[in-house]
C-alpha cells in the first residue's frame, strides 16, 4: 500500500493510503480536523473547500491520495497563520463582527474560498467576490453580509488598519442600555475557526456507525423481509427491525402515525419508510449491510397528490382514511359579501414541496451509560420532544433518556420531526455501544418532511372603491404520509389565506390530505409563504381590474389597530402594517417614481425592468388554544457570572445571543459576562418547540422574567444584609449598589451563599392565553407584520428572470439585536426569493426525483439581489421589551413581490411555482402570435 | 465558565454545548463502501495506458473527478478496482504553442484554461465556456479532458471545442493518433474512446494568425461562447453556442457553429455554415443561415429542463447574440 506524504497547516504527515478515501475524509476523520464540512459530497455546496496548494477545492471529490506531495490549508489553519499568537485572521473577524456567521455551518467553505481569492485579488470588488463565492453554498444566506465582511478584511489586510465594523445597521428605536443595540454572537468565534462542533463532529470510543433501510416504494403492504445475510456479514453488531420495538410502534409530532420501522404485514406509505436498521464497525460494513437486506411487497395504488387522495373511491393511506383535516374559516355572510361586491375575482395557484436543505444532513448519536440512562446526541429544533418520543419507544420513563442538543447546520423547520433519535437508541441499547446515525444528502433529502404543496383558489369580491368585502378560498395541503406538523401549518396557511387585510365576509376551506409523497411539516413561514403567494397575487389581480393603484389598494384594506382577523381576533396593539407598505413604497419611488410601468433596457430591448410589491402577515407563537410556555434558569455563579438555561434551540437564527443580552440588560452588565447553555434536557428547563417564530418572545421572556425575579431575590437578601428598603438597592454598571457600598456579582454570590441562599432562579413563563380556530377570540398572542417590493429583470426571449433589488419592512415590535435581526432579513429575503425562482423538490408519483443536491438548486451568491431592510418596531406589551417574531415574515412576502413584478415588467401571470422562465417566454411568443 | 475571556478568544464562547474530547487519529471511518481499491499516479502517457491495460480489476482514466466521483458515490457507475490518476502527467497539464496550433493537455485545470493569455488570444470562446462551468473549487480540478470524455451533447467545454475544430491527441496501446473532434462522440454520453484502454492526452486547436486574403483584406479570426441557463435543477446549460469565424472585411471567410444540445452528440451546424461562408453578413445571410441551423440541428425535449419548442425560440436570439460578438470581435483585434 502507498504512502500518502502531505502538509497540513504546516505540519507534515505521512499516512497510508486507504482505498476509496477522499481528502475530507482524511482530514476529518483521520487528523480530525473538523472545521472541513461536509454539506453533500457532490461537489454543490462547497462546505468542504480547503487550499491545495493554495487553490481552494472540494475536498469531498478530492482522492486523498492525489494529496501526496501536496500542501493543504484548513480552517484551522488560517487564525495562526497571519501572526504568532493564535489570533484571528482578519477574514475571520470580519465574518464575526458583520454578523456573517448563523446557523456556521458553511462557515469554514466560505472563509477558505475567500481566503484564496484575498491572496490572488487584495482588493475585489462585488463582483469578483460573487465569481469567487458562486458555488459556496450559504442557507442561512446572510450573502450581504458575507460580501461585506470579505470587503471590510481585504481593506483591514492591504491597510493594516483593524477590521472595520458595520456601519449600515441601526439601533432598536426603543433600545435600552443592551438590548437593540447590535452585538457579536457568542459562538461566532468557535464557527468562524472551525472548532464549533456539530453532531458529526462528536466520536465516542467504540462508537457504531449505523444505516437504515428505506423502503423506496411508495405504497404497499411488505410481504417478505430477509435480514440474514446482513446479519452474517463481518462487523455488523446489530440488525434490527420492527419486531425489536421495544414498546410502542409509532412516532409523531401531534398524531403518532408513524412508524419508527414498518412490520411484516403493514404498509409502506413513502419511500423513506424505515424497514430495518443495522449498526456496524464502519460505514461501509454498515452500507453493504443495508445492501444486502431483501424486501418484497405487495404493491398497491400510489396517491400521488392531495386532490386525488380526496376524490371519491381511492385507497385510504391512513387508518382514519386520507383527510387529516378539514380546516374552516368562517367570518360574515358570503352571500351578503359577494352580493355587495362590484367585481368578484377568481384564481387558482399552486405551489411545489421545497426542501429546507439545512446545510448540516441529520446526525443522531445514541451513548448507552453505565446505570442504564441512554444519552443522544442531536441537533434538534424539540428537544424534550425527542426524550417522550424515544421513552415511549423505548417504553422507558422519560427520565431515563437525555438529549443532548447540539449546534445546528440549520433547521427552519426541518429539524422538528425525530428523524434518527429512535434507531440509533434502539440499537445502542441492544450493542450497549455509542452509535451514530448520519444522513448523508440522499437520506436527508428523501425522508424529512417538507414544506407542503399546495393548490389554492382564491375568490376575491370588492367594491369599486377598493373596499374588499368577501374573500373566500380554498385550499388543498399534501402532507404526505405522515401528519407530522400537517395539521398546524396548514392551520396557519387558512387563517392566513385572505392576507393581512381587513375583510368582512371571509370563508377558508381547507383540506390537509395524506398522500404516498414524503411527509410535509414545518417549513419557515409554516404554511403562510403558500397563502401569501396567492392572495398577493390575487390583489394585484384585484387592483388591476379595479383601475386602482395597488399599494393604495393595500393600504385601503390594510389590518390596523382595531380590526377583527378572519377569526375573529380583535387586533388591540402592534399592527405595524400600514408603516411598513408606506416605508417600503417611499423607498422604491426613490429608485423609480413610477416603479410598476416596465422599463425597456437601453442597450437590449428584449430586457425589461419592473418592481412589484407584496405585503405578509405571520403569528408569532403556538397559538389556537396550545399552552405556549417555556422555561428558563438564571443563575449568578462565584466568579460573578450569570448562566442563563432553556433547552429552547439554537439553529442559526441567533436565540443564544438573545437570551444573553436580555440577562445582560437586567443585570445591568456586560453580555459577556452572561453565559448561555441550551437544548439539553437534563440541565436545562423546557423552553418547548423552536417554531412559529416564537423563541425571543416565550424563552426571552421566561429568561427575563427569571433575570427579574433573580434580581428581586438579591435585592431581597441585599436589604436584610444592610438593613435597607429593597427599593433603595440600585443595579448599575455590572455592580449592586446598596446604600454607599458597591458590592460586585462575586461579593453578591458570597454574601447570598453565607446566607445560605441559591442566586438560582427558574421561572416558567405562560404567553397569554389563546383560542382555539373557530371560538373567535384571541387566537394568537401576537403578529409580526411585513412588506416587500422587488424589482425584476425579465428577458421577453428567454424568459430568464433575475431580481435585482429587494427592500423589505417587517415590523418586529422591537429589535432585540439589529445585527443579528439584519442576518435574518437577508436570509428570509433569499429563501423567499429560492421559493420563487429555484426550488421545487420533485415527487413522480411517490418517487423522489431531486434525491441529490445537484438536482435541488438553493440560491446562491450569483442570485442574491440588493437587499435594503427596514425595521418597523410597533412593540407589543407583552413581548420582551415590546418585541415579536421575525424568522418567518421576513421570508414570505418575497415571492409574491417577485411575481407581481414579473407581471408588470411583461404581463405575465405567474400562477405556479417556481418560476418557469420557458412558461414565460411561449406566453409571450403566443402572445406576438407566432 | 469564566467571564473573563476575551472577546476573540477561541477557547471559550460562552455558549454551553456539552462538548467530547475528540480522540486523535483513529483508524479512519469513511462515509461510503469504497469507491475504489487501488490508485494509480503515473507520470507518463505510456505508463497510464499501461496501467489501464493492466489493472487486475476494471480501471478507468481519473482527472479532475468531478464527473466521475460523483457517478460512483451515486451509484450510476459499474464499481471500479483502480483509478488511473491523469494529473502526474505533464505532457497532459501542458498548455503552450505548438507550431500552428494551441496545445491543451486533457489534464489542465479548467481554471488554468479560463485564467491562460495564449487561450485568451487564440480561443477566446474556450475562455468563455472555461469561466462558466460549475464554480471556482469545480473548476480548479475538473478538466476538458473529462469533459469531452463524458461525452454530453451540451457541456460548455466540449461545445466551445466544437467550434475551434479542435483534434484531440488520444493514447492507446497502439500508440497515439489524432482524431478530429466531432468523432470523438458516439451517442449522449457515450465516447468514441474506450475509456478502459485509451486516454485522450490533449488538445490541438488550429490558430490562425492575421493574414491578408487573395481581396487583399486582413483576415481576422475570433470566437465566442455563451450559454442560457435555467435556475432549477443540474447546472448544465439548456442551450449554448459557440461560432469561430474568420472575417475579411465585411465578409465571412470560414465559420463554425456549435450549438448544445442540437442533437445526440456535440452539433456542428455545417448547413448554416455554408449558408454565410464566403457571404457578406447581412441581415438577409443571418436569416438563411437560422433557418438551416433550425432544419438541421434535432432540438429534443428534455424533460423539467427545456421543451424543443423552446430551444428552437431561444436559439434564435442566442446564435444572433454569439455570431454578432464574434463578428465584433474579429473587427477590433
Ligand atoms: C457542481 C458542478 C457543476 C458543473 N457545472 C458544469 C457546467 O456548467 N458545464 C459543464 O460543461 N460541466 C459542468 N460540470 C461537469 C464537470 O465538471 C465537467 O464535465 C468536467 O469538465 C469533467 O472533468 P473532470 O476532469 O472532472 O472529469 P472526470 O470526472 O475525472 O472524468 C469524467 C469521465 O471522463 C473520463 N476521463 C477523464 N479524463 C479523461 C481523459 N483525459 N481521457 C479519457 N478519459 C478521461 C473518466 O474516466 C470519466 O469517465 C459540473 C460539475 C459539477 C460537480
Ligand atoms: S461540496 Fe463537498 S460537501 Fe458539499
Ligand atoms: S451560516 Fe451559512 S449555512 Fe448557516
Amino acid at each position: 500500500m502507498s504512502k500518502i506524504n502531505l502538509t497540513v497547516n504546516d505540519q507534515q504527515y505521512s499516512l497510508e493510503a486507504i482505498p476509496g478515501e477522499t481528502l475530507s475524509t482524511l482530514l476529518r476523520e483521520r487528523l480530525r480536523l473538523i472545521g472541513t464540512k461536509i454539506g453533500c459530497e457532490e461537489a454543490e455546496c462547497g462546505a468542504c473547500t480547503v487550499l491545495v496548494d493554495g487553490e481552494p477545492m472540494m475536498s469531498c471529490v478530492y482522492p486523498a491520495e492525489r494529496a501526496d506531495g501536496k500542501t493543504i490549508v484548513t480552517i484551522e489553519g488560517l487564525a495562526q497563520r497571519v501572526h504568532e499568537e493564535m489570533k484571528l485572521h482578519p477574514l475571520q473577524e470580519a465574518f464575526v463582527e458583520h454578523g456573517a456567521v448563523q446557523c456556521g455551518f458553511c462557515i469554514p467553505g466560505q472563509i477558505m474560498t475567500a481566503y484564496a481569492l484575498l491572496k490572488r485579488n487584495p482588493n475585489p470588488n462585488s463582483d469578483d467576490i460573487r465569481f469567487a463565492l458562486k458555488d459556496t453554498l450559504c442557507r442561512c444566506a446572510g450573502y450581504p453580509s458575507i460580501e461585506n465582511a470579505i470587503l471590510a478584511a481585504a481593506q483591514a489586510l492591504r491597510t493594516g488598519e483593524p477590521v472595520k465594523k458595520p456601519t449600515h445597521i441601526p439601533n432598536s428605536a426603543h433600545s435600552h442600555k443592551t438590548v437593540g443595540h447590535s452585538h457579536l454572537r457568542p459562538e461566532a468565534v468557535e464557527k468562524v475557526t472551525g472548532e464549533a462542533v456539530y453532531t458529526d463532529d462528536l466520536k465516542f470510543d467504540g462508537m457504531l456507525y449505523a444505516k437504515v433501510k428505506r423502503a423506496m416504494i411508495p405504497h404497499g403492504f411488505l410481504k417478505r423481509l430477509n435480514i440474514s445475510k446482513a446479519k452474517a456479514l463481518q462487523g455488523v453488531i446489530a440488525v434490527l427491525t420492527a419486531e425489536d420495538i421495544p414498546a410502542e410502534k409509532n412516532h409523531g409530532l401531534v398524531i403518532f402515525d408513524w412508524p419508527v420501522m414498518v412490520g411484516l404485514g403493514e404498509r409502506v406509505r413513502y419511500v423513506g419508510d424505515a424497514l430495518a436498521i443495522v449498526a456496524a464497525e464502519t460505514q461501509e460494513i454498515a452500507e453493504t449491510a443495508i445492501s444486502l437486506i431483501e424486501a418484497e411487497f405487495d404493491l398497491q395504488p400510489i396517491i400521488a397528490n392531495p386532490v386525488q387522495a380526496r376524490e371519491a373511491g381511492v385507497p385510504q393511506i391512513h387508518e382514519n382514511g386520507n383527510l387529516l383535516k378539514h380546516i374552516k374559516v368562517r367570518k360574515g355572510d358570503m352571500d351578503k359579501g359577494f352580493a355587495e361586491a362590484d367585481v368578484v375575482l377568481e384564481h387558482t395557484f399552486h405551489t411545489p414541496t421545497t426542501d429546507h436543505a439545512f446545510m448540516e444532513p441529520e446526525c443522531s448519536i445514541g451513548v448507552p451509560l453505565p446505570d442504564g440512562r441512554m444519552e443522544i446526541y442531536v441537533g434538534s429544533q424539540i428537544p424534550y420532544q425527542d426524550r417522550t418520543q424515544v421513552a415511549r419507544v423505548m417504553g422507558w420513563p422519560e427520565e431515563r433518556v437525555r438529549i443532548v442538543g447540539q449546534l445546528m447546520g440549520g433547521g427552519f423547520g426541518g429539524k422538528e420531526d425525530v428523524m434518527g433519535q429512535i434507531h440509533v437508541a434502539m440499537l445502542a441499547n441492544v450493542t450497549q455501544r455509542p452509535v451514530k446515525l448520519l444522513f448523508d444528502r440522499r437520506d436527508s433529502l428523501i425522508v424529512h418532511p417538507k414544506r407542503h404543496a399546495t393548490q389554492i383558489r382564491v375568490k376575491v369580491g370588492a367594491k369599486k372603491d377598493g373596499r374588499i368585502v368577501a374573500m373566500e378560498t380554498e385550499l388543498y395541503g399534501d402532507t404526505g404520509a405522515y401528519a407530522s406538523l400537517g395539521e398546524k401549518v396548514m392551520t396557519r396557511a387558512t387563517t392566513h389565506s385572505a392576507g393581512p387585510y381587513d375583510i368582512e365576509h371571509v370563508r377558508a376551506d381547507c383540506y390537509a390530505m395524506y398522500t404516498n409523497n414524503p411527509p410535509a411539516g414545518a417549513f419557515r413561514g409554516f404554511g403562510v409563504t403558500q397563502s401569501a403567494f396567492a392572495v398577493e397575487s390575487m390583489m394585484d389581480m384585484l387592483a388591476e381590474k379595479l383601475g386602482i393603484e395597488r399599494v393604495e389598494l393595500r393600504r385601503m384594506n390594510a389590518l390596523h389597530v382595531g380590526s377583527v382577523t378572519n377569526t375573529g381576533q380583535v387586533l388591540n396593539e402592534s399592527v405595524g402594517l400600514t408603516e411598513c407598505i408606506d416605508k417600503v413604497d417611499a423607498e422604491m419611488r426613490k429608485h423609480n417614481p413610477r416603479p410598476f410601468d416596465p422599463i425597456a433596457d437601453e442597450a437590449d430591448l428584449n430586457i425589461v425592468r419592473a418592481w412589484g410589491l407584496a405585503a405578509a402577515y405571520k403569528n408569532t407563537g403556538l397559538g389556537g388554544g396550545a399552552p405556549d410556555i417555556s422555561g428558563a434558569d438564571v443563575e449568578l455563579y462565584a466568579d460573578g457570572t450569570f448562566q442563563v438555561r432553556s433547552s429552547a434551540a439554537e439553529l442559526g437564527q441567533g436565540l443564544v445571543t438573545v437570551m444573553r443580552l436580555i440577562v445582560a440588560e437586567e443585570m445591568s452588565i456586560p453580555p459577556e459576562q452572561v453565559h448561555v447553555l441550551v437544548m439539553d434536557t437534563d440541565l436545562t428547563p423546557n423552553g418547548g418547540p423552536t417554531t412559529a417564530s416564537r423563541q425571543t418572545f416565550v424563552t426571552g421572556n421566561a429568561s427575563r422574567y427569571a433575570a427579574k425575579t433573580l434580581r428581586d431575590q438579591i435585592s431581597a437578601s441585599m436589604a436584610e444584609k444592610f438593613d435597607v428598603r429593597p427599593e433603595q438597592i440600585r443595579f448599575e454598571n455590572g455592580t449592586v449598589h446598596v446604600n454607599g457600598h458597591s458590592l460586585s456579582y462575586a461579593d453578591v454570590y458570597k454574601e447570598m451563599t453565607a446566607l445560605g441562599q441559591q442566586p438560582r432562579v427558574r421561572y416558567e413563563y405562560e404567553a397569554p392565553k389563546t383560542k382555539p380556530l373557530g371560538e373567535g377570540g384571541d387566537m394568537h398572542f401576537a403578529f409580526s407584520f411585513a412588506t416587500q417590493a422587488a424589482e425584476v429583470k425579465v428577458n421577453k426571449l428567454t424568459g430568464e428572470v433575475r431580481v435585482l433589488r429587494v427592500i423589505a419592512a417587517n415590523d418586529v415590535g422591537m429589535a432585540v439585536n439589529p445585527l443579528g435581526l439584519q442576518g435574518q432579513v437577508e436570509g428570509g429575503v433569499m429563501m423567499g426569493l429560492g421559493n420563487c425562482l429555484t426550488e421545487e423538490f420533485i415527487v413522480e408519483n411517490g418517487n423522489v426525483v431531486t434525491d441529490h443536491l445537484a438536482r435541488y438548486r438553493v440560491p446562491g451568491i450569483m442570485l442574491t439581489p440588493e437587499i435594503t431592510s427596514i425595521i418597523v418596531e410597533h412593540p407589543i406589551s407583552a413581548g420582551p421589551y415590546g418585541a415579536k417574531g421575525v424568522g418567518e415574515v421576513s421570508s414570505i412576502p418575497t415571492t409574491p413581490a417577485i411575481t407581481n413584478a414579473i407581471y408588470n415588467a411583461v404581463g405575465v401571470r405567474i400562477d405556479k411555482l417556481p418560476v418557469d422562465q420557458e412558461m414565460i417566454a411561449r406566453e409571450l411568443w403566443e402572445r406576438e402570435g407566432k | 465558565m469564566s467571564g473573563k475571556s476575551p472577546p476573540y478568544s477561541t477557547t471559550d464562547s460562552g455558549v454551553g454545548i456539552a462538548k467530547h474530547p475528540i480522540e486523535k487519529c483513529r483508524r479512519m471511518k469513511g462515509h461510503h463502501m469504497n469507491l475504489w481499491q487501488e490508485y494509480k499516479r503515473p507520470t507518463s502517457v505510456a505508463e497510464a495506458v499501461q496501467a489501464l491495460a493492466s489493472a487486475p480489476g476494471p480501471a478507468l482514466p481519473i482527472a479532475g473527478g468531478t464527473d466521475l466521483i460523483l457517478d460512483l458515490r451515486q451509484g450510476n457507475h459499474l464499481p471500479i478496482h483502480t483509478l488511473i490518476d491523469l494529473t502526474f502527467i505533464p505532457e497532459m497539464s501542458a498548455l503552450e504553442m505548438r507550431g500552428d496550433s494551441l496545445y491543451i493537455g486533457a489534464a489542465v485545470p479548467v481554471s488554468r484554461v479560463a485564467r491562460d493569455p495564449l487561450v485568451g488570444a487564440h480561443a477566446q470562446a474556450l475562455t468563455e465556456a472555461a469561466n462558466l462551468i460549475a464554480g471556482p473549487q469545480v473548476r480548479n480540478t475538473a478538466t476538458l479532458g473529462g469533459n469531452v470524455a463524458h461525452a454530453l451533447p451540451a457541456a460548455d467545454g466540449t461545445i466551445a471545442l466544437t467550434a475551434l475544430d479542435a483534434i484531440a491527441e488520444v493514447a492507446g496501446a497502439s500508440g497515439t493518433r489524432k482524431m478530429p473532434f466531432t468523432s470523438l462522440f458516439l451517442g449522449p454520453g457515450k465516447s468514441a474512446i474506450d475509456k478502459t484502454k485509451e486516454i485522450i492526452v490533449g488538445f490541438h486547436i488550429p490558430v490562425k494568425t492575421s493574414e491578408v486574403s487573395e481581396t487583399s483584406e486582413v483576415l481576422r479570426a475570433s470566437s465566442c461562447f455563451k450559454r442560457i441557463m435555467r435556475p432549477q435543477g443540474v447546472a448544465l446549460p439548456i442551450l449554448n453556442c459557440a461560432v469561430w469565424l474568420e472575417r475579411s472585411g465585411e465578409v465571412v471567410n470560414d465559420i463554425h457553429i456549435a450549438i448544445g444540445p442540437g442533437g445526440p452528440v456535440p452539433f456542428r451546424t455545417t448547413d448554416a455554415e455554408s449558408a454565410l461562408r464566403g457571404q457578406p453578413l447581412t441581415d438577409a445571410a443571418l436569416t438563411r443561415a437560422l433557418d438551416a441551423l433550425l432544419a438541421q440541428a434535432k432540438f429534443r425535449d428534455s424533460a423539467r429542463r427545456a421543451s424543443a419548442d423552446y430551444r428552437r425560440h431561444i436559439v434564435v436570439g442566442l446564435f444572433k447574440d454569439v455570431l454578432e460578438t464574434a463578428w465584433k470581435r474579429a473587427e477590433q483585434d
